[in-house]
């Protein structure tokens, strides 16, 4: 008989409360949210899809950089957001636009950042600034949870990152940290099935991304991360026990509907076929579905919802362009104080300008 | 005054400033019981308790990436690599994360971190284990490097370190821990950080080094000293941001200068000191810049590492070569 055993089966199960649809297919996870609560949601859904959208032709015509696209991963990052307080601080990666503006980054900020200015990561919300390097952030979550046990505060961190971030050392080393510090921390990783280039079979052996969690000793759960419901159940949860100390890592199923970024094409590596069969799963269409179906999205009331956003969008938009840069800011914060090579590596650009 | 070593005076450091800022705490692998491999850390998670000396996992960038959430929370968060060869792991969090993070959010996040770790060859180690990598850490914009090489200053820049808003990398010349001693007060005080030290004054040469070179530079003096020649011995004890006008007054005066670096020749400090004084006091310069340095290989292992490490003879026969 051999000693080692076959590899376990994995749950590979998800939350789900409300089916593609639009179904309730969990009553026992339905928020209380009234009918009021329940346009609000859909108003921020539909601004934040639009506040995306309009990247694209910002990027085309010059006026801002490179910038990720994050349609279809609005229901997971607005479920985590409600699901926590806004004291409670968030680490984005660099798709994260709903997170960071449900979480009080105002929209001219997250332009004015893509824009290509730092001014754009100084607010007053508790969200650290945008993070590229892949899967290297959710240790910063990790340590600012642990502080806030050592100094009992009630917060909590949120990191957000994607799949490919589970390929990365640190975030196992970030996995293996929370539980031994207690840190105070949620772990959001958005599967959204592509990493550029790299769907996530090729990025891992795993069945499961949440069940990465289980060798570091760390809670875990699968989640439908295009259902808000579902998602804003778990991430409830999730702080909760955060807030005792027990961190959690949430496994969102979702999918990134655009490309990688404004400099990518998708059209080369993945089908069409599989983008529109993602589509039917479009998180704004299943609670566009449910909510028809309590009679509260009418037409009038999307194109009432589309107005406001962009009116919202176009003065953050105007906000952000008009922000006057400043040569002294490139050098101004790299120390508390400047110091006397720099001060005078600052004066030498002076001359030039 | 009390006589204290390199390691003492660290030990005391820590100990003074975590009974002043409860914020400090020390982490890494093996600070704890242990007190480090090198017992730096000795005896304080017995006055301290072990969550604020922290036994952690063994995960160089989960040290230092959670090391940097701390710090912007408030915590003051002293972190030891426990060998020079061993920080690479962290290097993402250190230039990616710790270095940026004031610049990257305009001011609101800081990262007031020290990161110290032996460094320096000479003590018979294994691989890994005698490295001198400061330039990676000097390139780094955002980050300040000390390195220093007597008690007095270890103590001294240590407590700067520790209440320094920016991060700090802290250079520990190893092979000096424990056999070097000199008075070391037992109050607080600190060294300015950016300050070089003319160690001893001399008006005709003047020899430039830092950290594990000072001993072998302070060796060689008498040498010159006995034929009337006086070198002007400058211990940098911060090598970022570098204290550019010391070099330079002494250089105006001396008109000569060696300088002597453990690591690597190529992109060395020794390099940048050199077009420091090339750019600013070319005209005082009687000679040629002479660097004696360590060459550009890998630190080979205890039976050959001597042919690497600058010794007297090599120190000597450099400033000789421009003194003619």
């Amino acid at each position: 008989m051999p000693l080692i055993p076959e590899f376990p089966k994995i749950d590979d199960s998800m939350i789900q409360v409300l089916a593609p649809d639009g179904t309730v297919v969990r009553e026992d996870f339905l928020p209380n949210w009234d009918e009021a609560r329940l346009r609000e949601v859909y108003k921020e859904m539909i601004l934040i899809r639009r506040a995306d959208k309009k990247f694209t032709n910002l990027q085309r015509t010059g006026r801002s950089g490179t910038y990720p696209s994050m349609e279809g991963q609005e229901a997971t990052q607005m479920g985590m957001i409600y699901g926590i307080k806004r004291d409670d601080w968030i680490f984005p990666a660099f798709r994260e636009l709903a997170a960071c503006y449900l979480h009080g980054v105002p929209l001219e900020k997250i332009y004015l950042y893509w824009m290509g200015d730092e001014w754009g990561s100084n607010y007053e919300a508790n969200a650290l600034p945008v993070s590229i390097p892949v899967g290297s952030h959710p240790l910063h979550a990790v340590g600012t949870g642990w502080a806030f046990r050592l100094q009992n505060k009630p917060h909590i961190t949120v990191s957000f990152f994607s799949d490919g971030a589970t390929s990365e050392g640190a975030l196992y080393e970030a996995i293996n940290f929370a539980p031994v510090v207690q840190s105070r921390t949620v772990f959001c990783c958005q599967n959204n099935g592509w990493a550029i280039s790299t769907p996530t079979n090729k990025q891992t052996a795993a069945a499961t991304l949440a069940q990465k969690a289980v060798a570091g000793g760390l809670r875990n759960i699968r989640v439908d991360g295009n259902d808000i419901f579902a998602m804003y159940a778990v991430a409830r949860e999730a702080a909760e026990l955060a807030r005792q100390n027990i961190p959690v890592f949430i496994e969102a199923m979702t999918y990134r509907l655009g490309n990688h970024t404004t400099s990518d094409d998708s059209g080369k590596y993945r089908s069409k076929e599989e983008e529109e069969d993602a589509r039917t799963r479009d998180p704004i269409l299943r609670l566009q579905k449910y909510l028809a179906a309590q009679k509260i999205w009418t037409p009038e009331f999307a194109k009432e919802c589309e107005e406001a956003a962009d009116a919202a969008i176009s003065k953050a938009v105007e906000a952000a362009e008009n922000t006057k840069q400043n040569p002294d800011d490139i050098f101004d914060y790299h120390y508390e104080k400047i110091t006397p090579p720099l001060a005078q590596q600052k004066e030498e650009l002076k001359k030039f300008l | 005054m009390p006589q204290r070593t390199i390691a003492e005076a660290l030990n005391q450091a820590l100990f003074l400033e975590m009974e002043r800022d409860p914020s400090v705490m020390i982490m890494g692998e093996d600070v704890g019981i242990d007190g480090g491999v090198f017992r730096i850390t000795d005896g304080l998670i017995k006055k301290f308790g072990e969550e604020r000396v922290v036994d952690t996992p063994l995960a160089e960038a989960g040290i230092i990436g959670s090391a940097i959430g701390l710090a912007m929370a408030g915590m003051r968060p002293v972190c030891e690599m426990q060998f020079d060869g061993f920080v690479y792991p962290a290097f993402d969090q250190i230039v990616n994360h710790a270095a940026r993070m004031r610049n990257r959010s305009r001011g609101k996040y800081t990262c007031p971190i020290v990161i110290r770790f032996p460094y320096c060859g000479g003590v018979r180690a294994l691989e890994h284990h005698s490295e001198s990598a400061e330039t990676y850490y000097i390139h780094t914009p955002g980050l300040r490097v000390v390195c220093p090489s007597t008690p007095y200053d270890a103590k001294g820049l240590m407590l700067a370190a520790i209440r320094d808003p920016d991060p700090v990398i802290f250079q520990e010349p190893k092979k000096y821990y424990r056999n070097i001693k000199e008075e070391v007060p037992d109050e607080d005080y600190t060294v300015e950080i950016g300050k070089a030290r003319v160690m001893i004054p001399g008006e005709h040469v003047t020899v430039i080094g830092w950290g594990a070179m000072i001993p072998l530079i302070l060796k060689v003096h008498p040498h010159f000293a006995q034929k009337g020649i006086n070198l002007e011995v400058i211990d940098l004890r911060t090598l970022s941001p570098l204290d550019t006008p010391t070099i330079l007054e002494s250089v105006q005066k001396t008109g000569r200068c060696v300088i002597v670096q453990e690591a690597p020749r190529t992109l060395g400090l020794a390099a940048e000191i050199s077009a420091q004084i090339m750019e600013n006091a070319v005209q005082f310069l009687q000679a040629p810049v002479q660097r004696v340095t360590g060459f550009d290989i890998i630190p080979p292992l205890l039976k050959l590492e001597e042919w690497n490490l600058p010794d007297e003879k090599r120190v000597i026969a450099g400033i000789e070569s421009i003194l003619e």
